[in-house]
């Protein structure tokens, strides 16, 4: 029985109705026209295309109550682990919708585009300075092609001095972009036991260093929100045996100004701008992953780099062994704008509260729930803790149980099963802009709800019962896939 | 520090209640030696209004679009961006959102996305498109690796009228995976279709044509999807859709595959990104589509509700055996293209296509007035064409720059052939007298 | 009380097989397909496609899950399971029956005696269970 109020269900192709318009162009002010005068006829299009014909009310009102289907952090508590869902602050919005950087075309002469490349070398810089790297790419688009880049310049150094390494170890408690991206790269992939922490087996690591090995790819802290300590002596074992050690940087919102990759022996890095430097996640994008390196793989950054001639700055296209591009252009530079700013509004002091308060406030958490949930790990957590739903698990509720009764409850889930080597697992990242007066709201819920695991399952099994549609049927839409409006179907 | 919530006090009462003494007590597993020592080494903090005064004034060294009539193209155009689009993306629900893995509280982003989906299969003339990969450059490489993938065959075979920049993202990504890229040279302004039979063979993918291509000419695509076909290969075609409110849609022309850069369709041109990756394929392919699907179901109710589908093909479940590496869509960009169609209309996309082509070839005309000036390709071209030049194309540009134009793009570092050429875009925004005071400033240029 | 039928063999990636005379039936076990949840779809060779004992030989996806299908024995395949593509839900429904996947004409008899009987393979999945 639904509860919520009845919601709005149309899609903009049914709003739809013959000659209502919300285009304003001009008319044609050159002499032709008719694009049958200027075209071969085969070129143009016998019927026009299916679009949807409506007013600028239609669509102003049909995308507001779009909007309000969704839950955003402007919102809502938004604990997903790993995502670092904080706070996006509206002052990067302005300055990336400034004249001079959102209306400039790539390919402006670089004399009359020195304010972008500035802001870019600029931004660069603060990236390898809070990194402890050499160089920054900005061009990746996101995380997942900024771990390719690292890749293949660990590929590239490699061959340049005349090894053809096969392999790179990961760890099984990994992102799953790490084996994506690497096999991409055209490496096979070893996957590493982890120990029940998500710590690095180190004999595990011993046993599989060889010189077939290219890399060994990890995420610190690590996908348990634990900093992973033996760090030094892994990159010392690496090295040995000629392994380069690639940082996945989802998890940087926890060590700024603590640690740097740079100094525990890291050659690679990628950040996410969209994670720890505040850029909006969009809905799933767009996103920017700089990869940062240390000198030795200088050589092989993608092209161009930024390059500074005195005042001036610059494109070197002049790279070799680059290799090669990502992008088009340069880089989501909309997004690198934002977090330039977001790294000038914080300066040094605020960037290290930043991860004081990200610890703090996820201890405070794992805290509050251990008497209800099982710890993955004993011990503080970093930036994110994760818990298991072992007890409700055995009660018959399940993480993705929990997930959908704390929508009913006013907060977006964390993210569920995932390190897939904690069962039933609950990754909770509260970030540091994030008060204690939500998370005591938060943590009241989630007792509320392993109570209600006990005495009313039923109210969970039910959930969401609040939000515009219920538990939905993903079986029906992966066997028979409906992924564009027809006029037939409703 | 305004972002923090929490104060001194309240720091303090969650420290107890964790039962430390101290903030670096939960710090215990980081080793000291791995502790940086000293503050980072940034610049000091700086207050909002120095922040803006600091910004305005870098991005014044800029020589942007609103400044300047742009005839600058090559991927990337200065097309009209209707008002509402950035009040609506605006909105907080919208831009904060995560990506809609829990579909109950993220059906605004999935039904936008539904119906990107839906209008950017229109559009193309194709059964699905996902939604969106980062680039339209990435995308012609993604649809390179499903080439490989799906016919098993190590060979791409692409039009020398696919933009470089596009050309070098696809090395990139075939390097990896060891794939063998071909050419297939232009004749005049379009590719050529001799060459392409003998370049296409047994071990052929793909073949990849873009249309309108780099030059700005319109390509042969039916001839291009039989020469592919009849080895076996496919056809990605690389289009921009804005043009195919207009154009005949490659999918009505054989393309198996058609990808491309979504910029025009009301995302900021912001020297070079975010960008906005278009991917559409035949029903066939749609389990070997890289990226993200949202598809339409039922509740427990039976109301329509949408969900993110077929998602074992994506990273987070087949890991290293996934279709792509692929982890965000740009979703924010796809929603500004989807509002951008649904205020364009049916109606309004293809007068932006009609408007653009009109102005472009009034353009080429008045400049080909000019003695020594001439439209280098004798085939027909859409809303860019390539002006060869008596004087170098670099000068030319930096004297009309003085005239607040953008003159267009100097070929020589995109192919030495064209070395004397300048690419110029003229879109539904250029205005007959902009394009007069270019012709009157490119004549002086010349003399 | 394990599904798992005494005159079958089995592979442990939990795919069964029949024999009957040269040929053998292939399909996945009531555990796997528990496991998986609900099948959504099945990608099946070719007639014709040669198959390589323990290789792969196609891919069954559900909602959360892709596995990878093993054949237990070596051979030419020369029968699918048509109704498979329309109705994946026989797997889940009927996995030793109607959501038989391939029939595979063996070139190696003796490969049979390396399955593993129904006893052994219920030892496999009950450790697996926890």
């Amino acid at each position: 029985m639904r509860t919520a109020k009845p919601g709005y269900d149309k899609l903009i192709f049914e709003l739809s109705c013959p000659g209502r318009h919300a285009h304003s162009l001009p008319e044609c002010d050159v002499p032709v026209s008719d694009p049958a005068q200027l075209l071969p006829k085969e070129h143009l299009r016998a019927a026009p295309a299916e679009l949807p014909e409506v007013s600028e009310v239609d669509v102003v009102r049909h995308y507001s109550r779009l909007s309000q289907m969704n839950y955003g952090v402007d919102t809502h508590f938004y604990p997903l682990g790993s995502c670092t869902m904080k706070y996006n602050p509206k002052i990067n919005e302005d300055m990336a919708r400034l004249a001079g950087f959102a209306r400039l075309h790539p390919l402006t002469p670089e004399a009359a585009a020195q304010g972008a490349l500035r802001l870019m070398d600029e931004l660069s810089r603060d990236l390898a300075e809070v990194s402890g790297m050499d160089h920054v790419s900005l061009q990746p688009a996101a995380g997942a092609q900024g771990e390719m880049a690292g890749v293949l310049m660990i590929r590239a150094y490699h061959l340049a001095r005349g090894e053809r390494r096969t392999k790179v170890l990961i760890p099984d408690s990994a992102h799953g972009t790490n084996p994506a991206s690497t096999a991409l790269a055209g490496y096979s992939v070893v996957e590493l036991r982890s120990e029940e922490n998500g710590d690095v087996d180190l004999l595990d690591l011993e046993r599989h260093l060889s010189d077939d090995v290219a890399a060994f790819m990890i995420t610190q802290p690590n996908t348990l929100g634990l900093f992973e300590s033996k760090i030094h002596q892994i990159t010392e074992m690496c090295h040995a045996k000629g392994v380069q050690v690639y940082m996945d940087g989802a998890n940087f919102n926890a060590i700024l100004g603590i640690t740097r990759p740079g100094d525990l022996g890291f050659d690679v890095c990628h950040f996410n701008l969209h994670k720890t430097f505040t850029t909006p996640h969009g809905g799933g994008g767009p996103g920017a992953g700089p990869v940062g390196i240390k000198e030795h793989l200088a050589p092989f950054l993608p092209t161009p780099v930024v390059v500074k001639d005195g005042d001036e700055y610059a494109f070197d296209w002049n790279r070799p062994q680059s290799i090669g591009k990502l992008q088009a252009f340069w880089g989501n530079f909309g997004m690198l704008v934002r977090a330039w700013t977001y790294i000038r509004t914080m300066g040094p002091d605020g960037l290290r509260a930043v991860s004081d308060n990200a610890v703090l406030n996820a201890n405070y958490i794992l805290k509050r729930l251990e008497g209800d949930y099982d710890r993955s790990a004993p011990g503080p957590c970093m930036h994110e803790c994760v818990v298991s739903a072992r007890r409700q698990k055995k009660l018959g509720v399940t993480a993705t149980d929990i997930a959908k009764r704390l929508l009913d409850l006013g907060f977006y889930a964390p993210t569920t099963y995932f390190p897939l080597i904690v069962e039933e697992a609950l990754m909770i990242e509260p970030t540091e802009t994030e008060s204690k007066e939500t998370l005591d709201e938060f943590c009241d819920a989630m007792i509320q709800i392993a109570r209600e695991a006990r005495d009313n399952p039923q109210l969970i099994h039910d959930a969401p019962v609040t939000t515009p549609v219920r538990r939905l049927d993903q079986t029906a839409a992966a066997r028979q896939p409906r992924l564009k409006w027809t006029p037939q179907a409703k | 520090m305004r972002y923090i919530s929490n104060t001194p006090a309240q720091q303090r009462e969650m420290l107890a209640r964790i039962g430390v003494g101290s903030i670096e007590d939960l710090l215990s597993r980081v080793p000291t030696k791995a502790r940086l020592s000293r503050p980072l080494n940034l610049p000091a903090a700086m207050a909002e209004s120095d922040l803006v005064r600091h910004l305005r004034a870098l991005s014044a060294l800029n020589a942007n679009a609103d400044d300047y009539a742009c005839f600058l193209g090559a991927g990337s155009y200065d097309h009209s961006v209707p008002s509402p689009i950035n009040h609506l993306i605006s909105r907080g629900e919208f831009f904060t959102a995560y990506t809609p893995y829990q579909p109950e509280a993220s059906q605004g982003t999935l039904r936008s996305i539904f119906e990107y989906q839906s209008m950017m299969a229109e559009l193309t003339g194709m059964d699905v498109a996902n939604a969106s990969l980062y680039d339209g450059a990435s995308s012609v490489a993604e649809a390179a690796l499903m080439a490989h993938a799906v016919t098993e065959r190590n060979a791409i075979v692409l039009s020398k009228g696919l933009n470089p920049l596009y050309r070098q993202v696809v090395e990139t990504y075939c390097e990896g995976p060891g794939i063998r890229l071909k050419s297939a040279p232009i004749g005049d302004g379009a590719t050529d279709l001799d060459a392409l039979r003998k370049a296409v063979g047994s071990q052929t993918a793909a073949v990849v044509i873009q249309h309108p291509n780099f030059f700005g000419c319109l390509e042969d695509v039916k001839a291009a999807a039989d020469i592919a076909h009849a080895q076996g290969a496919l056809l990605v075609v690389v289009a921009d859709p804005v043009n195919l409110g207009l154009l005949t849609p490659p999918g009505a022309l054989g393309a198996d595959l058609v990808v491309g850069e979504g910029q025009g369709l009301g995302v900021p041109m912001s020297f070079g990104g975010p960008n906005l990756g278009v991917f559409a394929a035949k029903q066939e392919l749609v389990r070997r589509i890289p990226g993200r699907l949202v598809g339409a179901t039922v509740d427990l109710d039976g109301q329509r509700g949408f969900v993110l589908t077929l998602q074992t093909r994506e990273q987070h479940i087949r890991r290293e055996k996934a279709t792509s590496n692929i982890c965000t869509n740009v979703a924010l960009c796809a929603l500004m293209a989807t509002i951008y169609v649904s205020i364009m209309g049916k109606v309004g996309i293809r007068k932006v296509g009609e408007l653009s082509t009109a102005k472009a070839h009034y353009a080429a005309e008045t400049f080909a007035k000019i003695p020594g000036v001439r439209v280098r390709f004798t085939a027909p071209f859409f809303k860019e064409f390539t002006l060869a030049l008596p004087k170098s194309p670099e000068r030319v540009a930096k004297r009309l720059m003085k005239e607040k134009i953008l003159a267009g793009v100097p070929l020589k570092a995109f192919d030495r052939a064209q070395k004397d050429c300048l690419l110029v875009a003229v879109t539904e925004k250029r205005t007959r007298s902009e394009i007069d005071a270019y012709a009157a400033a490119l004549a002086a240029a010349v003399a | 009380m394990a599904n798992v039928p005494g005159e079958l063999r089995y592979t442990k990636e939990h795919e069964w097989a029949k024999l009957d005379g040269d040929k053998a039936r292939v399909g996945i076990t009531a555990f796997a397909q528990e496991q998986l949840g609900d099948v959504v779809f099945v990608e099946l060779p070719k007639v014709g496609a040669k198959v390589t004992a323990m290789k792969t030989f196609g891919v069954v996806e559900s909602v959360k899950a892709v596995s990878d299908l093993f054949a237990p024995l070596s051979g030419e395949v020369v029968e699918i399971n048509a109704e498979l593509p329309k109705k994946p839900e026989v797997v889940n429904a009927d996995p030793y029956g109607d959501g038989w996947m391939i029939v595979i004409k063996l070139s190696n008899a003796r490969e049979w005696e390396g399955l593993m009987p129904a006893g052994d393979y219920e030892k496999l999945i009950a450790e697996a269970g926890h």
